[in-house]
């Protein structure tokens, strides 16, 4: 028997705006709404608005940035929203937060919704640190007891001791936002929604800040709806995602299997990458692949995989002394292994004739732990940086077993370990 | 086997608006938020002035000198016995209270959009929080008001209390929900049509030379051509303010005709911004 415990409902939610600015056209439109209303008729302009498509042209005045979404969430899961800029999911997150309301359908709700849309909201910069954790946690729904049992906590965890009796104002940027998501990480509604706020901060923070993201989910059984671009995050924390596009829902289910469609779709990651060439006069590179096993294009690879990645390039003047490099980088920037070249190729390269140079590296015994990666390539004639391209292209590691006599390897056994490799053992 | 229970759903998110929907609950809820915020508007308005709280004093006092000079000594306008300072003051004062809770609640939704476009609480704290504090300014301002009122009764001067004195609470009440109605409704309109933030500036300043604050309302029904006089008397802030002055100096008229209409009226405008402000809540952040 399952027993689904539905806490949030959302039904056939649409949202519309309207182009342009505010000027005599909208008094105008909404005095006819306002005839349509008295007659007891529908709002002529629901009937008309253009799909959310930021680069079309298009003729209507009003655009449905939500179009029909309907989804349910489940009490203790943790939902990610994902789509590209401008897909509706801050308007997603706005109707949920109830700061605008939706023109159509509406959300069900059996528990409190708080939201970390931005954090450090109501901040008074003449307030110490202090009254503004109390003025803070009382606008995102907090009653002045529940705030002073967690004070001490809040202020430990911001580490803002020393300043907590000082005005805001004479805070740093990154104090005032380790204050503000400090407030807001001890909420404790019974829906949390959270937008972007792994953004913020130094390393070490945003490290403790989805941990303690981690804590709140996990630990706690808490709901919470997570919006975010960082792929490695939504894997980590998600255990179910959506994805917007256009402002309509058009995936919802498995985490991994919704980042994959989500990347593919994208374009992001095709397996290769060709690079526009700027001229004739520097070299630059002109293509870029990934290969398997089996030599064919894919972004997707298990875990130990030998993955080939292969630059072409075009040389336009001869490069003495090239240094190529090839770094792989995770979703949260931290660099997870560089090579450079120049302990293995050492002959100039020549001038190409007809065909662009091909330069392949392979790993071996690589073992990825499962998630989203990004591959930077640079080339360098001695100490010289022709062309460097960052992070320009991802790629997926699943989880493997290394032999029949291993567990499977992933990153959630790993403990959120970078890599894995395999060792030797001694028990004596 | 699913189960659901559809039936015990905490609240609904949706564009359906009632006429009357107030949630009484939520905002006791957020009871806390309505202090807090009273509190910052307190703490803050003079921190980093050099003569802080003294401001309170200054303003109503210079504005009253400057009053009895112009209207009492240069407009040779009668105030019925009593000292034109005091009677000055004591307009000031009331009239200081409604243009505060005025001028500060039509702002609203613009001044507060950066908060209100990224959480949600009852917006109607945020109107209710600027009463409350400047609430507090009156009866800070009432105080001084108080003060000179000994020192002009210790100078020898005849001044006695109106036995009607019990109702000055109502008074108060009712310059709040004028103030409160008059700039929830605006605040509700310039989310969309700007047009009104530059009209209440110099409205509210008009607004008080219609509302009996430098001259009584004997002199108005004597001087002014009869229908300005009529606008006069039935202005509500008239009655409230002739009634301030009744109060506490015992001059002017009182009668219960004037002081149920001001009631009423109140009330019903009150309501009427609440309505308004209510319905523009839910979405105005799309075109603030």
């Amino acid at each position: 028997m399952i027993i689904s415990d539905i806490i949030l409902k959302a039904e056939n939610i649409s949202k519309q705006y309207r182009l342009g600015v505010v000027g005599t056209g909208t008094i105008s439109h909404d005095l006819n709404r306002w005839w349509h209303r008295i007659r007891g008729k529908e709002d002529p302009f629901l009937k008309v608005g253009a799909i959310n498509d930021r680069s079309a042209t298009v003729k209507s005045d009003y655009v449905w940035a939500l179009n029909d979404i309907d989804f349910e969430v489940q009490r203790g899961e943790v939902l990610g929203i994902i789509g590209k800029n401008g897909a509706g999911k801050s308007t997603l997150l706005k109707i949920l937060s109830r700061v605008t309301s939706p023109t159509t359908g509406e959300i069900k709700t059996k528990g409190r919704i708080a939201s970390l849309l931005e954090v450090g909201t109501g901040f008074h910069p003449e307030l110490t640190g202090r009254e503004n954790i109390y003025l803070n946690g009382a606008i995102l729904g907090m009653t002045k007891s529940e705030i002073k049992t967690k004070e001490q906590e809040i202020i430990d965890f911001s580490g803002c001791q020393m300043y907590v009796d000082t005005p805001v104002k004479r805070y740093s940027s990154g104090m005032r936002v380790r204050l503000a998501f400090a407030v807001a990480a001890f909420l404790e509604p019974d829906i949390l929604v959270i937008d972007e706020v792994l953004a913020v901060g130094d390393a070490e923070f945003q490290k403790k800040a989805i941990g303690k993201m981690q804590d709140i989910s996990k630990g706690d059984g808490r709901t919470v709806l997570f919006v975010s671009h960082n792929m490695a995050a939504v894997q980590d924390l998600c255990t179910r995602v959506v994805i917007l596009e256009h402002g309509e829902l058009t995936f919802n289910g498995d985490v991994s299997k919704g980042i994959n469609n989500y990347l593919s779709k994208n374009s992001l990651s095709l397996g290769y990458k060709d690079f526009d060439n700027i001229d004739n006069e520097t070299s630059s590179f002109s293509r870029f692949e990934m290969l398997n096993n089996q030599n064919e294009l894919t972004p997707s690879f298990v875990s130990g995989e030998k993955i080939k990645f292969k630059t072409l390039i075009n040389v336009c003047k001869t490069i003495r002394n090239p240094v190529f490099s090839l770094r792989i980088s995770d979703l949260n920037n931290v660099n997870i292994v560089t090579w450079r070249s120049n302990d293995y190729i050492e002959e100039p390269l020549p001038k190409n004739q007809n065909r662009d140079f091909e330069i392949s590296l392979t790993t071996n015994n690589l073992y990825l732990l499962n998630g989203v990666y990004t591959v930077s390539i640079g080339m360098a004639d001695g100490i010289e940086m022709l062309e460097a391209k960052i992070k320009f292209i991802e790629f997926e590691v699943h989880p493997s077993k290394p032999n029949q006599q291993f567990h499977t390897i992933t990153k959630e056994k790993s403990t959120n370990s970078l890599i894995y490799t395999i060792a030797d053992w001694d028990v004596n | 086997m699913k189960t659901t229970t559809n039936d015990s759903w905490l609240y609904t998110i949706s564009s359906k608006r009632k006429l009357i929907d107030f949630n009484f609950k939520e905002i006791w809820r957020y009871r806390d938020l309505l202090l807090l915020f009273v509190k910052r508007d307190i703490v803050t308005v003079y921190k980093q002035t050099i003569l802080g709280p003294l401001w309170y004093l200054i303003q109503p006092l210079f504005t009253s000198i400057i009053f009895t000079l112009v209207f009492n000594n240069l407009g040779n306008i009668q105030t019925g016995g009593i000292d034109p300072f005091l009677f000055n003051l004591a307009g000031i004062t009331a009239w200081n209270y409604f243009r505060e809770c005025l001028n500060k609640t039509s702002s609203t939704f613009t001044s507060n959009k950066a908060i209100f476009g990224k959480v949600y609480f009852p917006r109607v704290i945020m109107p209710l929080s600027i009463t409350i504090s400047n609430l507090l300014k009156f009866v800070i301002q009432l105080i001084i008001f108080l003060v000179f009122l000994c020192y002009f009764w210790y100078q020898g001067m005849d001044i006695s209390f109106n036995p009607k004195l019990f109702l000055f609470p109502v008074y108060v009440i009712m310059m709040a929900l004028l103030g409160l109605g008059l700039g929830m409704i605006i605040s509700s309109m310039t989310t969309k049509y700007r047009d009104l933030t530059i009209l209440v500036g110099f409205a509210v300043q008009l607004l008080m030379y219609v509302s009996a604050v430098p001259y009584p309302v004997s002199e108005a029904k004597a001087k002014f051509p009869e229908k300005v006089a009529i606008l006069v008397e039935y202005n509500p802030l008239t009655q409230i303010i002739e009634g301030f002055r009744f109060m506490l100096l015992n001059t002017g008229t009182f009668t219960w005709f004037g002081f149920i209409y001001t009631f009423v009226l109140s009330i019903v405008l009150f309501l009427i911004g609440l309505v308004i402000f209510n319905r523009t809540e839910k979405s105005f952040i799309d075109t603030v």
